[in-house]
């Protein structure tokens, strides 16, 4: 399973040499990689459909509790099949769309990183490693939206997306590892043995807040729905696999996944059903004021994403299949829409449905797959769509005192999405073909045949839906908690309540769909709220945000070195002297621990007094950096007086350095001058002493502590013995702690090779931004 | 700064130190002493000779621009620690012994190489800081 996941990237890394080849005909042999892996997942429905759960574990970094362990069960299988489908279609459609494109070897990559990394997550049993392949997600889409980077919207959206679902996943690394701190475990298996101690825990609502934001930031959930409008800017392709398909998905997978462990409780279904609830209808209505085919797809896709997480929230057993069924439906069709927006976008130049029309008569085939997408949106008998809102309806029927409100509420969504389908889907293609479509015509065969077979797929499944039922959605069911299998999917229930909403449903959708005609007047109309839309808002907060960082740095960054090093000070002192003085067990001197004060400290300690004196006192520079010189030195002396030659030694040859670097730098400065008054002079002195007092203080109360021997007697009567040495502080440099010393000689490197660019890198006009 | 006195002092200063500095850096693991001061020293000896003879001069003498003991040294310490790793499959950074005392070093091991690095990583980051600087300066 490893080697299915890792294969994506495998291809990507294959591609940054091999990109040539893969520019010309052979593009389409990239479909290869999805369809290899698309059968692997095939072969293993026996098993799972069986009951089975299929696990792989192989330890990455044991010590951080980091290990690849994965996990086959019916959601995983359910989403793999999805990636890797879906994934194969929109390879072979690149091949065409993109023909000739100079990155298309890029593109490629990208595609095939992103399909690894959400294979990865969909497949991790481990929490941590889960995080890691989101996140890739989150990054490969961001490239795949930015992907015309010559476009100034196109990289404003590709980081408009970064942002969100970048965020996102930060919260879901927080959840994560709260998650993982509460239960013991990283394990998601391990965790759902654990449900009810997580529930009860006082984390439990902390870490519903954060896995709540990764998975509304990432399925694009109301407020934060406004990235993945933006995003459909990148090339079709993405838009179908990544911005409807898969990738927002994820946070539908977050939540069903998590649904045996974090579940159940009144907050979890409260908010989902509310969240999702406003999403769908929200969005829903979006849709209406668009004219951008791909716009009318990104709102009707968001209110899908709305109307699964309502179907999370709400939890029940026909709710469960009912998401389960309409992540496949959902799959099918709105890929189809996608496809075929971009062959007519690819053929035509234009994606404004108020001019396109009677494309039929050009492209048949993309017309009656458009036909069929749309009909399977508006879930018409007999296609799979037509399973999937009657399995909606079931549930919110089913919801007591609510279920009124919320059935009129999936009503009004599924009106507004039949509309969104019949736009996309049926629109382009009636009605009279104008004059400058005429020279249109249908493009290769690898773009118009992955629609018709998603779209044929959707009607085979809606007269056959057992085809599905036990292979893929009980599974998905079972693995998050649920017994499945008990809702057997039908076509026909008979005549009952349920029927009779879906043709109202269509009826009242149809009529919209013929008096409601779509318009750039009612599209500028909507846009005048924008200033309360959630999209200006966080906009707003982010651009408040910059100017209030940029004040804050202004006055912490202010370029006067004297100004950081008083600030550093003051703070040190302030929060170590509070928690020294008033925090704590409060300060207690005994002079008992003190040892006699011999005469060559006496002398030393004078010396040091009149160097600092006259450290203060001089009116040079060189002269005061001599002073430093000397109090330096002694200390030295009294390191030799306290036995300890080492630290003598290294001390005596930095302080020779120190005075000639100073020497070095400080003799190019102009002439000293008396620039500050007294009063500030007094101030200075003021905050040095004081931090001079408290680092006094500390160290005299230091010696009250009692010492821990157990480490420094470790290394003494062990230097010889393990690492036959007599010198304890050279063997400790060089053996016991040999990787720190390592460590800190690569960090002395970067200093100077820091120090060497900043002085001697000479940029030329050309390179510098600043002249 | 190029007055006699100090010209002439460490033309016979720079041999001693550099000398000094070695038997610093050897006998490291049994009395004071070690790679970081040894590479001081070393470095103090090289930046007294810049100042009596003046920069280009202590360069020429050099003839390598001591940048490179950076990389040289970062590799000697790193093979140290690896050394083990790859020839007796220990871990990372355990010490290897000759079995037999050398004369003047005493027992040899991979610490002792370890060392060497430190030494030449210190020498070449200050030279390589202070020469930056004085060019500049």
């Amino acid at each position: 399973m490893l080697t299915a996941i890792l294969l994506g990237f495998i291809f990507s890394l294959f591609l940054v040499f091999a990109g040539k080849f893969i520019k010309g005909r052979l593009a389409v042999l990239s479909a290869l990689v999805p369809l290899s892996l698309f059968i692997y997942f095939l072969s293993f429905i026996p098993q799972i459909s069986s009951g089975e759960v299929i696990r792989q574990n192989y330890e990455w970094v044991p010590s951080f509790g980091l290990n690849l362990n994965f996990t086959l069960d019916g959601l995983s299988l359910l989403f793999s099949l999805l990636i890797t489908g879906i994934g194969f279609l929109v390879f072979a459609y690149t091949a065409s769309y993109l023909k000739g494109h100079d990155y298309l070897d890029r593109f490629y990559g990208y595609l095939g990183m992103f399909m690894g990394a959400m294979l990865g997550l969909v497949l991790s049993d481990n929490l941590l490693s889960m995080f890691i392949f989101w996140e890739l997600t989150s990054i490969s889409s961001f490239f795949l939206i930015g992907f015309n980077n010559t476009s100034e919207d196109s990289r404003k959206s590709a980081i408009l997306a970064l942002a969100i679902t970048g965020s996102g996943g930060f919260l879901l690394l927080a959840g994560a590892l709260l998650l993982g701190s509460v239960a013991g475990t990283y394990s998601i298996t391990e965790m759902i043995g654990q449900s009810d101690m997580i529930i009860q825990s006082d984390s439990y609502i902390w870490i519903l807040i954060l896995f709540f934001g990764a998975a509304f930031t990432k399925s694009a959930q109301f407020p934060f729905h406004f990235w993945l409008p933006g995003a459909m800017k990148a090339p079709t392709p993405v838009s179908t696999y990544l911005h409807s398909a898969t990738m927002v998905k994820a946070g539908i997978y977050l939540l069903l996944r998590f649904t045996p462990v974090l579940g159940g409780e009144d907050v979890w279904n409260t908010t989902l059903i509310t969240v999702g609830g406003i999403t769908m209808f929200y969005a829903a209505v979006h849709t209406l004021f668009r004219t951008d085919l791909k716009g009318v797809l990104a709102y009707s896709t968001i209110s899908i994403l709305g109307l699964l997480v309502f179907l999370i929230g709400l939890g029940t057993q026909y709710a469960l299949t009912a998401a389960a069924v309409y992540i496949v439906v959902h799959a099918l069709y709105k890929a189809t829409l996608f496809l075929i927006t971009g062959i007519i976008d690819h053929e035509t130049g234009s994606r404004d449905v108020t001019s396109l029309a009677g494309l039929r008569k050009v492209m048949m085939p993309v017309a009656i797959a458009g036909f069929l997408a749309a009909l399977s949106s508006a879930g018409m008998p007999p296609f799979v769509g037509f399973i999937g809102k009657d399995l909606v309806y079931e549930s919110t029927l089913d919801m007591g005192s609510w279920s009124l409100f919320l059935t009129v509420l999936a009503i009004a969504t599924n009106i507004l999405i039949l509309y969104a389908g019949f736009v996309a889907g049926i629109k382009p293609f009636t009605g009279k073909l104008p004059e400058k479509f005429s020279k249109v015509h249908l493009p290769n065969f690898l773009m118009w045949v992955p629609p018709l077979i998603l779209a044929v797929l959707g009607i085979i499944i809606g007269i056959f839906p057992g085809i599905i039922n036990d292979s893929l959605i009980a599974p998905v069911v079972d693995s998050v908690g649920r017994e499945g299998g008990e809702v057997k999917l039908k076509l026909w229930h008979g005549f009952n309540l349920v029927l009779g909403l879906s043709a109202v449903t269509l009826a009242v959708g149809a009529l919209l769909y013929f008096f409601f005609k779509p318009s750039a007047k009612k599209e500028k109309d909507i846009s005048k709220l924008d200033f309360i839309a959630p999209k200006s808002l966080i906009l707003d907060f982010g651009d408040g945000f910059k100017t209030f960082s940029a004040k804050w740095t202004y006055i912490l960054q202010n370029g006067f070195l004297r100004n950081y090093v008083t600030t550093i000070v003051l703070v040190l002192v302030g929060m170590v002297g509070y928690s020294f003085f008033i925090g704590g067990n409060g300060f207690v001197l005994n002079s008992d621990s003190f040892s006699e004060i011999t005469f060559y400290e006496v002398v030393i300690m004078i010396v040091m007094f009149v160097a600092v004196a006259f450290v203060v006192a001089s009116k040079s520079r060189l002269g005061a950096v001599v002073g430093m010189g000397i109090v330096g030195y002694a200390i030295c002396l009294l390191f030799v007086i306290y036995s300890a030659p080492d630290l003598a030694m290294t001390q005596f040859s930095i302080d020779t350095l120190t005075v000639i670097l100073f020497v070095l730098v400080l003799s190019g400065l102009p002439k000293y001058l008396d620039i500050v008054d007294y009063k500030a002079r007094i101030r200075d002195g003021i905050v040095a002493s004081s931090l001079g007092i408290v680092i006094f203080l500390i160290s005299l109360a230091v010696l009250n502590e009692p010492v821990d021997k157990e480490v420094s007697e470790f290394y003494a009567d062990n230097a010889y013995v393990l690492a036959k040495g007599k010198n304890v502080v050279n063997v400790i440099l060089v053996d016991f702690r040999g990787a720190d010393t390592f460590m800190e000689i690569a960090v002395l490197t970067i200093a100077a090779l820091g120090v060497f660019s900043l002085l001697k890198l000479r940029l030329d006009k050309s390179e510098n931004p600043k002249k | 700064m190029k007055t006699l006195i100090l010209r002439t002092a460490s033309k016979y200063m720079l041999p001693l130190l550099l000398v000094f500095s070695v038997f610093i850096l050897l006998r490291g693991h049994y009395l004071p002493g070690g790679g970081f001061v040894g590479g001081l020293m070393a470095a103090i000896a090289f930046v007294l000779h810049a100042f009596a003879n003046g920069l280009e001069n202590t360069k020429g003498l050099l003839r390598i621009d001591p940048a490179i003991l950076m990389p040289i040294g970062l590799a000697l310490a790193l093979l140290s620690g690896i050394a083990p790793v790859l020839a007796v499959d220990l871990p990372f950074m355990s010490g290897l012994w000759w079995p037999d005392p050398v004369p003047i070093v005493g027992n040899l091991g991979s610490a002792l190489f370890f060392d060497i690095g430190v030494y030449f990583v210190v020498i070449g980051v200050t030279l390589t800081i202070i020469f930056s600087i004085s060019e500049s300066a």
